[in-house]
């Protein structure tokens, strides 16, 4: 092997994230920072995915981006520099779609005759990307893209394909069932699919993958293991339940044990945890956070530098940087709370989405906004 | 020298203490606990301060044994001569004090004091028992009277006053107009001559109903039946207090009374107050401990709740404006507010019990406590103070809000807005 065990034979392979806008469905977190840098499971999303990108042999990734992305790129060169890879944006005057973007990084992505990746920006999942290589090397056709299971295939768009992967047709919101595989967001290209597309606002499901299912070029693979796009809040923590569990089936050092802990958590080293608390199961835990004595935490992501006060209960929320929270202070059903947000003791908030810089003095008893 | 007749039975129907309802269903409502002492309690305290206080007679329709161990601390209490009398049916507050009047009357007592179970208050009891005796034409009954909002007063019974003399011009109880917003607190001193009123007015009504079946013929509203004819014949006076004054008549108004008496203590009772202290939980403001009660010196408590007899609670434990009745424990982290817990009941940890207070509205002089009915025009309920009844248990965890919850029932999960049958 080689430098950050990533494998040399696949040469210098070039990726394309797509992260599009403002990333409106994840509010109140990203009106403080960039999807992409949200840290889930105590790291930004977009590293989890350049991370395992690089693992797989790229050496190159684009972040397609419909807005100045300055934070970003100021982050993201430091963590370039560590992995010894390079990042550069791919900025869209318009914004040009999901394959738009594609067209307008030509330049990078068809600079050799390897095939490229490209990715939706809010999939996680156990990246197959070594996998994908291999079988996109071993149909040889234009593309390829990974589908995975889902429980409830008619809220989205399903793929048909044979037993050697060969993409059939795409059925978007079946009434019926036809197949339980959708689309996971994680594609192979050929630098030949650029022909496909023109740089204008385009979608590539439904202009450039149905042309190359007809023309036998689009072929898919299974994903194993857990997947969830985690571009909103509620997602956002099933997709954290669904990690945690993965790290516990792999890799179960990364996990906390302490007094308290109960399942799977995931806690930072600089964070610091009070007595007679009870953590978990299914809860992330970032640095500097304060979590005083009596504290119950269900199924919640807690960002840096928040603080928990003491006898507080939470259950399936985000708790963004900075925060505080009172003491006696309870919260659920999918509440989250922007930046330095200050819940006052003794309340109670049910699905309050809050957000940043906001001081909350009253209970919040529906689900309700908060500005 | 005088007694005093508390009517335990206060209203006129037959299922008295509904609306007091779930905390009625187990203990007579008198006996229920505000600011650490039974209702009734706080009025015998009152008329045992009095001086030249002979005997204090408990009136109502409650079967005597539930008030038998009652009656017997009270007097070890206050060393005073307390009887509980028993109607055979609910009298009213005229028919009991009539249908007992052998017994009132018996000493020859100079007045008799005689007070509504369901009021409370700061009593004046002493001045107004000054004004009634140094009368310069002797008053057959004296009312206390309190200031109300224009509004609130047509709820109650409303006092038109002569302002020189304090007598009462005219009398009328709950109008369906305005009349005056002075209004009757429940409160009156009588003359033993009363009788003699009553028995009249009892006799004419006996020949009107000799006919129909007896039942309901024998009760006799003070208000109606008493105050509202001898209104005008300068027989009536009525005494004004600006001093707290309220009723109880839902458990919501339990907490709102729990304040204001626990305020009370402080100027003759401080010693019922908790101080802070080492090894002791964290007091703020008014707070009410029985002694056997055990606290966790990490819980913080107040302002305003009473804790009760045996009552266990856990360690970082909030409780804030609320009644925890005997016997009950509330396990550790969990949080209280605006609740009465009732008697032999379990709250687990980091549970929340929250519900609305219905206070009188703080920016209008003289308001009272609303009437709100449990269910608005939606048939929803309306937001009110959270209750558990009597031997309730609550999981660890939940979140009970605005919820009424009969007793010996174990929830299984969150009630918002909620009656628990």
């Amino acid at each position: 092997m080689g430098f950050g065990g990533k494998d040399l034979t696949l040469g210098n392979m070039k990726a394309l994230i797509l992260v599009g806008g403002y990333g409106t469905r994840l509010r109140p977190l990203t009106l403080s920072r960039p999807k992409p840098l949200v840290e889930f499971a105590n790291k930004p999303i977009v590293l989890h995915q350049i991370e395992a990108l690089v693992a797989a042999g790229v050496t190159q990734v684009v972040l397609a981006v419909s807005y100045h992305a300055e934070q970003m790129e100021q982050e993201l060169a430091q963590e370039a520099q560590k992995l010894g890879i390079r990042i550069t944006f791919s900025l869209e005057e318009e914004p040009l779609g999901t394959a738009g973007p594609i067209k307008l990084a030509q330049s990078i992505l068809a600079s050799n005759d390897e095939p490229f990746f490209v990715l939706n920006s809010d999939v996680i999942c156990d990246f197959p990307f070594t996998q994908m290589v291999k079988f996109h090397k071993q149909h040889g056709r234009e593309g390829t893209i990974v589908v995975t299971k889902v429980e409830e295939p008619s809220k989205y768009g399903v793929v048909i394909y044979d037993e050697t992967g060969k993409i059939d047709r795409f059925v978007e919101k079946p009434q019926e069932f036809v197949s339980n595989k959708i689309n996971a967001g994680m594609y192979i290209f050929n630098p030949s699919v650029l022909k496909r597309i023109e740089c204008r606002p385009m979608s590539i499901e439904k202009e450039v993958f149905p042309y190359m299912a007809g023309d036998g070029q689009l072929y898919a693979q299974e994903l194993h293991g857990f997947w969830m796009d985690i571009g909103q809040p509620k997602d956002f923590l099933t997709g954290m339940c669904l990690f945690l569990n993965s790290c516990k089936l792999n890799n179960s050092a990364k996990l906390y044990k302490g007094p308290g802990v109960v399942g799977n958590v995931l806690v930072d080293s600089s964070a610091k945890i009070g007595k007679n608390c009870r953590i978990g199961p299914n809860v992330t835990i970032g640095p500097d956070v304060v979590i005083e004595d009596g504290v119950c935490i269900k199924r919640c992501t807690i960002l840096r530098g928040a603080t928990i006060r003491s006898h507080t209960w939470l259950e399936n929320c985000i708790i963004g940087w900075k925060c505080i929270v009172g003491q006696w202070v309870r919260m659920e059903n999918v509440s989250v709370l922007g930046e330095d947000v200050i819940v006052k003791d003794e309340l109670y908030v049910n699905g309050g989405m809050v957000l940043p810089h906001k001081s909350i003095g009253a209970s919040v008893l529906e689900p309700k906004i908060i500005m | 020298d005088y007694k005093s007749a508390h009517y335990l039975s206060a209203s006129k129907d037959l299922d008295v203490g509904t609306r007091f309802r779930p905390l009625s269903l187990d203990v007579p409502k008198p006996l229920f606990p505000v600011a650490g002492l039974p209702m009734v309690q706080h009025h015998i305290e009152a008329c045992a301060s009095v001086p030249d206080i002979r005997e204090i007679l408990l009136l109502g329709y409650f079967p005597a044994q539930q008030l038998q161990q009652f009656v017997a601390d009270m007097i070890a209490a206050y060393k005073i001569r307390i009887r509980y009398l028993q109607e055979y049916q609910a009298l009213g507050t005229a028919g009991g004090i009539y249908h007992f009047r052998d017994q009132i009357s018996s000493g020859n007592p100079d007045a008799f004091f005689v007070l509504n179970g369901d009021v409370c208050g700061d009593f004046p009891l002493q001045e107004i028992l000054n004004f009634h005796t140094s009368l310069s034409t002797p008053s057959l009954i004296t009312i206390m009277g309190t200031e109300a909002t224009r509004q609130q007063s047509t709820m109650y019974g409303c006092i038109v006053e002569d302002k020189e003399t304090h007598q009462i011009l005219h009398y009328v109880e709950k109008p369906s107009t305005f009349v005056s917003n002075l209004i009757n607190c429940g409160v009156y001193i009588c003359s033993p001559d009363i009788f003699k009123r009553v028995g009249e007015i009892f006799n004419s009504r006996q020949d009107f109903y000799s006919c129909e079946d007896s039942e309901g013929t024998e009760s006799i509203q003070l208000e109606q039946d008493i105050l509202m004819p001898i209104a005008g014949t300068g027989q009536a006076y009525v005494y004004t207090t600006d001093r707290w004054w309220s009723q109880i008549k839902t458990a919501g108004s339990a907490i709102y009374a729990n304040r204001h008496y626990l305020q009370l203590y402080h100027k003759t009772k401080n010693e019922r107050l908790a101080v802070n202290g080492p090894d002791k939980p964290t007091i703020i403001g008014d707070v009410y401990i029985h002694p056997t009660a055990t606290v966790d010196p990490s819980a913080l408590l107040g302002p305003n709740v009473s804790v009760g007899k045996n009552a266990v609670i856990g360690a970082g434990v909030r409780i804030r404006e609320s009644i925890i009745l005997g016997n009950t424990t509330i396990q550790e982290h969990s949080c209280v507010l605006y609740t009465v817990v009732g008697w032999n009941s379990t709250v687990g940890a980091w549970t929340r019990l929250e519900g609305t207070p219905c206070d009188p509205n703080p920016n209008k002089p003289f308001a009272k406590m609303d009437n709100v009915p449990l269910f608005n025009a939606e048939g929803k309920l309306n937001p009110s103070i959270t209750i558990l009844g009597n031997d309730v248990k609550v999981p660890s965890e939940v979140v009970v809000i605005n919820s009424i919850i009969l007793p010996y029932k174990e929830l299984s999960a969150s009630t918002k807005n909620e009656i628990i049958l």
